[in-house]
């Protein structure tokens, strides 16, 4: 049973690592395109072509296969028991989305669907397309459903029991994404699909693009979850300390949950269609979400406090020093801390109801994703497959030293490559140009901004090729090992008359239902009572 | 159910950084009185040649009777008509934007001018520009293969010459 699973999962991590490592070449190709410095790589129509794909593939395609195969595996090596409804269950959602990939990516190849990984009616991508995305989401959907009802399962079977927090956490996030997921669903099911057959002729842009923005913010925390998961229960281990708080990591998880999905609104600021008052009270729900991750960073810091002490760290600081930072996981841990702080205090500019329209749309908000997403979440996902590798495929890592320069190398990357995205932003660069053919004035303060992030791409691009290289030869290792159990985190102090709310998702998934009535409701409404008139379809 | 007592105070302070960064927005919002652009208004962008705010002899800046302005612009594939503009510095003005055919935004660095342009809706920026000097108006949403090729100059004077080319206009 155990090596049935772990081949699940493996299959889910790989097709993530390799569409990832596809990705990753556009991305070097992207910037040296954009730095000017190459004119005979100066082909716009392959340009957008390649945007979209890298966002297409890094957004849905790498997140969400890597967590489905991050998810099964927890079932397995937490709750010790069978994946309700039985792996078979699991392989038809891995073929469904993987199918859907596959259909999307040759359409995006062939440069029928250079729309950008948000679509953007009312350009109009090729309907096949459209139909790719959604079994790609589709199949995720039976992942949700087995999550939530494999820990059901446990719980029926051990009550009273605390559900194990990677579990816990890694559950709240398939109800997010099935939560959050729902709005893209229902803009491609009931706009972008009839309306590119023909079925419908027109499609209104302002309801489009307020249905996007109700994935697109929680999207991001169903990228992140995973990577506080490591946080919680992985890098603590590795540090060879406990986790500081098991009920206070709950508690931020529940956070994450429910003040994630309802403040799209805040990616809508400078658009039309939507009232100031709206755009005010996502502003507020953004703010919540700053919470959680204040008090992860919390917990994250004292568990490795506890760790370095235990490891003989003496004074305010000196336990920092007594950490072992040749561990991957213990690494990539301190820096994706790092960048999540930065990251984070450009997100409270992105977020400010009145400064936003400073960096809306310029190149920052690339650099700020950039920050958040491939920097603090991906280094995670990276230094969690090392860590499972192993225990998946029963071979010893090929190269712990290689993992730990690949680590040192994304951090650089990300460091040079976003940090003068974020001033290019404030020089005033628009996101997503290709050649800037803008006069002389215009682009020569940008000039030394562009060689840096061509640098920081190629830094990127050679850290991302370390990543698959490892993982191919620790596959094929010929050293063969039993596989070594995962470990996960204990809780510093046990947890007991744990209450039940902080062990289930009933009463939560109410609340958020709720609070995306009131927040959403009017919203979407008002386009069903205005006499909005909507657009044709354009070619890119 | 355990929660150590430093994590408990880390947590309360959580909420007051929150809640202070919320209070300082909100009261910057309504003391200063910026609020994101934000109108709600239906055009049919199918027609913005037929219609009277937005046929191309109505399009660029005009002074009401009561002095105030209103800079009335066109986003098309590739480009922003008018396609230069000259505004007076450090007076408000009220720009009104709408789009004859897809997705398209608009932004000045150094300024707080920046909004989507969506078909089917007019969008409206009240602003004032604070530097003299030319600046560039870039289209910052993908519209297409020409999306870097779309972009227009905006020319902040002092209100002597805004007036001395208002007048040359009029000849």
């Amino acid at each position: 049973m155990y090596a049935h699973a772990s081949k699940l999962s493996l299959a889910n991590m790989w097709v993530a690592f390799i569409t990832f490592a596809l990705a990753a070449l556009m991305g070097v190709y992207q910037v040296a395109e954009r730095s000017g410095m190459f004119p005979k790589i100066e082909f716009i129509e392959l340009y957008y072509r390649s945007v979209s794909s890298h966002g297409v593939i890094m957004g849905f395609v790498l997140t969400t296969f890597f967590i489905m195969g991050f998810g099964y595996w927890i079932i397995h090596t937490t709750l010790k028991r069978p994946i309700w409804g039985g792996e078979r269950m699991g392989w038809t959602g891995f073929g469904i989305s993987l199918g859907g990939t596959a259909l999307a990516a040759i359409l995006l190849f062939a440069g029928e669907a250079s729309v950008m990984y948000t679509f953007y009616p009312p350009l109009k991508a090729n309907p096949l397309f459209y139909v790719g995305a959604t079994l790609l989401v589709v199949g995720s959907w039976v992942w949700c459903l087995q999550m939530v009802m494999s820990m059901n399962a446990w719980k029926k079977e051990n009550i009273g029991e605390p559900v194990p927090l990677a579990m816990y956490a890694m559950t709240a996030n398939a109800i997010l994404w099935f939560i959050t997921s729902l709005g893209v669903a229902s803009e491609i099911l009931f706009q972008l699909l009839p309306w590119s057959l023909g079925i419908i002729e027109t499609i209104d842009v302002g309801l489009a693009r307020t249905l996007f923005s109700w994935t697109l913010h929680a999207i991001v925390y169903f990228w992140l979850i995973p990577a506080y998961i490591a946080f919680y229960t992985l890098v603590p281990k590795a540090a060879g300390g406990t986790l500081f708080s098991d009920e206070i990591s709950r508690i931020s998880i529940l956070m994450l949950l429910v003040f994630s999905v309802p403040i799209g609104m805040h990616h809508l600021y400078v658009d039309p269609f939507q009232d100031a008052g709206w755009k005010f009270v996502h502003m507020i729900g953004t703010f919540m979400v700053a919470i959680p991750t204040l008090i992860t960073g919390f917990t994250v810091f004292a568990s490795m406090e506890v760790a370095g002490r235990l490891r003989g760290g003496k004074g305010l600081f000196g336990w920092i020093w007594a950490l072992n930072w040749n561990n991957p996981m213990v690494l990539s841990g301190g820096l994706s801390l790092l960048m999540l702080t930065i990251g984070g205090w450009g997100g409270m500019v992105n977020a400010s109801y009145s400064l936003n329209v400073a960096v809306h749309n310029t190149q920052w908000i690339t650099g700020h994703f950039h920050l958040i997403f491939a920097g603090t979440a991906v280094i995670m996902y990276f230094s969690s497959a090392y860590y499972m590798w192993p225990s998946l495929t029963g071979r010893p890592l090929f190269s712990t030293k290689m993992a730990l320069l690949q680590l040192w190398l994304w951090f650089i990357g990300m460091l040079v490559l976003t940090l003068p995205w974020h001033i290019l932003g404030l020089l005033g660069q628009p996101r997503r140009i290709g050649v800037a053919p803008y006069s002389e004035e215009v682009t020569a303060p940008w000039a030394p901004y562009e060689f840096l992030m061509l640098i920081g791409g190629v830094i990127l691009f050679i850290s991302a090729l370390l990543l698959i290289l490892n993982l191919v030869l620790t596959h094929f290792n010929k050293k063969a090992d039993t596989p070594p159990v995962m470990e996960y985190a204990e809780s510093m102090h046990p947890v007991i008359n744990l209450p039940k709310l902080l062990n289930g998702f009933g009463f939560w998934t109410a609340v958020i239902v709720i609070y995306m009535i009131v927040s959403y409701g009017y919203p979407i409404l008002q386009f069903f009572t205005m006499d909005t008139i909507g657009t044709f379809p354009w070619s890119i | 159910m355990h929660v150590d007592a430093t994590e408990k105070k880390w947590v309360i302070l959580s909420f007051a950084m929150a809640i202070a960064m919320m209070g300082i927005l909100t009261a910057y919002a309504l003391n200063k009185n910026i609020h994101p652009p934000s109108n709600v208004e239906i055009i049919d962008s199918t027609t913005l040649h037929l219609s009277d705010e937005f046929n191309e002899d109505n399009l660029g800046i005009k002074q009401a009777e009561d002095g105030s302005l209103t800079i009335t612009m066109v986003a098309a594939r590739y480009g922003f008509f008018p396609h230069n503009m000259t505004v007076p510095v450090d007076t408000p003005v009220k720009i009104r934007i709408a789009s004859a055919d897809v997705l398209h935004g608009i932004h000045t660095a150094n300024t707080n001018f920046n909004t989507m342009i969506v078909p089917g809706y007019i969008s409206e920026v009240n602003t004032t520009f604070r530097i003299k000097g030319k600046h560039p108006m870039f289209c910052n949403e993908y519209c297409g293969l020409g999306h870097d090729y779309m972009w227009s100059q905006l020319n902040v004077v002092s209100q002597e010459e805004f007036i001395a080319s208002l007048k040359k206009g009029d000849e």
